[in-house]
């Protein structure tokens, strides 16, 4: 038994006055002219009909097998469909963006890592071998090096037309916490891939960074300690900066970016403060 | 925002959405279509800017560049600004830290209900402040010169600690003469008449952050780490 289809999908009924031929009725249509070739014609496009019925069928099939053991029919619909407000412009793109930007650090990262080496003798040598002798390797490090700075470039112009546009406020306050935490995580990610080339650059610069951090009151040296694995820069540093920035960290982003979708689709995306403002103004006129 | 304000708002922007496209195929289309600009932004600075990469990491030679990625040069600089050992971990870790639980915490914190930018002003001109501050430190971050020669005159017997100091990077945070940059660290054309050859060598090894300890050079190029140090201790 097939499972009944969403509504969305079935067939819909004939309109009246429509012309006939759209559900294979064409037949009688054809039986006014006693033209052959009218007649053969007919009969083809009813055949084209009919296979193109039938190609339907196997999507909306599979479609019905999902739906009835998820039941995310309506789930997508609510998602796709939801409507944005008025005035939506290309500032609402750069949320998506930024996400597109991480997918693509996902995607190059994980070509990466089938290359690279996280010890202190071949860590170097390994990225040399992706940028001279892997096919397209240096383009793809440059696309993940590059689109590092992508990224962070487009969390700030986000975060820029989040706060001019006074989205933060009521009801989405919680929104604004999880992008602060997505903030933090993306600069985590910069730091601790930066030292992953494992160049004269990566090397003093953590080394610089990770002092940093031990200047911290209290919680700092310990954490100095912790990134460092220990009182000295060492191989145990490097995989450790290796697991936080292709394990720990994408995988809190991926969890957290999820949470920050699903909010936007509970609460809709924000009207632009201004289309406000013109209501006011011209409620205010009336009441004048 | 009281209850009343909040139905309010809820109520209008009720309104905004009925009158509003539905995401698919509009909100959508701009997203896609912005997703191939970064995609295209991503690819041509891979090809056009590439990915070098410099020389091997080495924790015994001397010559680097102890710079971070370009967007933490706001943080870099704040610690060319806050110089004082005492109160270094303010830039280091206070300064970001507050910031971040003011990022936080500003929902919570700006509790005007107005949303248009020129209807805050307090908020817009915050915003605005912050904006031109980071620009301002990441740009003269970027300025500050690299690490490179000493044009300071010096006797031929300290040539070699010169050299060793020219490629220690010393000048990423130091000035030395009339090269170098003014912090995050102490000027050091003069620090031989502060501090005694011994001091001088015992910084080196065991410094205050965030500066890098060169006691890996000690060990391992021991020569190297005594002219640097004469080098220093005649710089009177």
């Amino acid at each position: 038994m097939t499972p009944p289809l969403p509504r969305a999908l079935r067939p819909k009924p004939p309109r009246p006055g429509s012309k006939p031929g759209r559900n294979g009725a064409s037949a009688n249509g054809a039986t006014g002219g006693g033209d052959p070739k009218a007649l053969k014609k007919a009969r083809k496009q009813a055949q084209r009909e009919a296979m193109k019925q039938q190609a339907l069928e196997v999507p909306i099939a599979m479609l019905g097998w999902l739906d009835e053991r998820t039941g995310s029919t309506p789930f997508l619909r609510a998602f796709l469909f939801r409507k944005t407000p008025q005035g939506t412009n290309w500032y609402y793109t750069l949320g998506s963006a930024t996400m597109f930007a991480f997918v693509n650090q996902a995607v190059t990262g994980v070509v990466l890592a089938m290359y690279y080496n996280p010890s202190t003798t071949q860590a170097y040598g390994s990225v040399r071998h992706i940028i001279n002798d892997v096919f397209l390797g240096e383009l793809v490090r440059g696309m993940h090096k590059w689109g590092s700075t992508v990224m962070v470039v487009l969390v700030f112009l986000h975060m820029g037309r989040t706060f001019f546009f006074g989205a933060y406020k009521y009801p989405r306050e919680l929104n604004w916490i999880i992008g602060v935490v997505l903030l933090i995580l993306t600069m985590a990610m910069s730091f601790t891939g930066y030292l992953l080339p494992f160049d004269q650059r990566a090397f003093w610069a953590t080394v610089v960074g990770v002092n940093i951090n031990a200047s911290g009151p209290i919680l700092g040296p310990y954490l100095a300690d912790f990134l460092r694995g220990g009182a000295e820069f060492g191989t145990t540093t490097l995989s450790r900066f290796y697991a936080i920035h292709m394990l720990v960290i994408p995988g809190l982003i991926a969890a957290l970016i999820g949470a920050h979708l699903y909010l936007v689709a509970k609460l809709g995306t924000s009207a632009p403060p201004w289309l406000k403002a013109e209501k006011a103004r011209e409620l205010a006129e009336e009441e004048i | 925002m009281d209850q009343r304000q909040r139905e309010q708002y809820l109520r209008e922007y009720g309104i905004q959405k009925s009158k509003g496209k539905p995401f698919f195929p509009y909100a959508i289309l701009k997203d896609g279509t912005m997703a191939c600009i970064t995609l295209a932004v991503i690819i041509l600075l891979a090809v056009i800017l590439g990915a070098e990469i410099g020389p091997k990491a080495d924790p015994t030679t001397t010559s680097y560049d102890p710079r971070p990625e370009w967007y933490f040069f706001f943080l870099f600089e704040l610690l060319r600004v806050i110089k004082p050992p005492a109160i270094v971990f303010i830039a280091t870790i206070g300064i970001p830290t507050v910031c971040m639980v003011l990022l936080i915490l500003l929902p919570f914190i700006d509790r005007n209900p107005e949303r248009h930018p020129a209807r805050r002003p307090v908020a817009t001109f915050t915003g605005i402040t912050v904006i031109a501050l980071m620009t301002y430190l990441t740009v003269s971050g970027a300025l500050a010169g690299p690490p490179g020669t000493i044009s300071l005159k010096t006797p031929p017997q300290y040539q070699a600690g010169k050299l060793v100091a020219a490629e220690s990077g010393c000048q990423g945070c130091h000035k030395i003469g009339e090269n170098g940059n003014p912090g995050p660290g102490p000027n050091l054309t003069h620090i031989g008449a502060r501090l005694p050859r011994n001091a001088i060598a015992r910084t080196l090894v065991n410094p205050t952050a965030p500066m890098p300890s060169f006691s890996a050079l000690k060990r391992q190029n021991p020569k190297k780490f005594n002219q640097l140090v004469d080098f220093l201790a005649q710089l009177k």
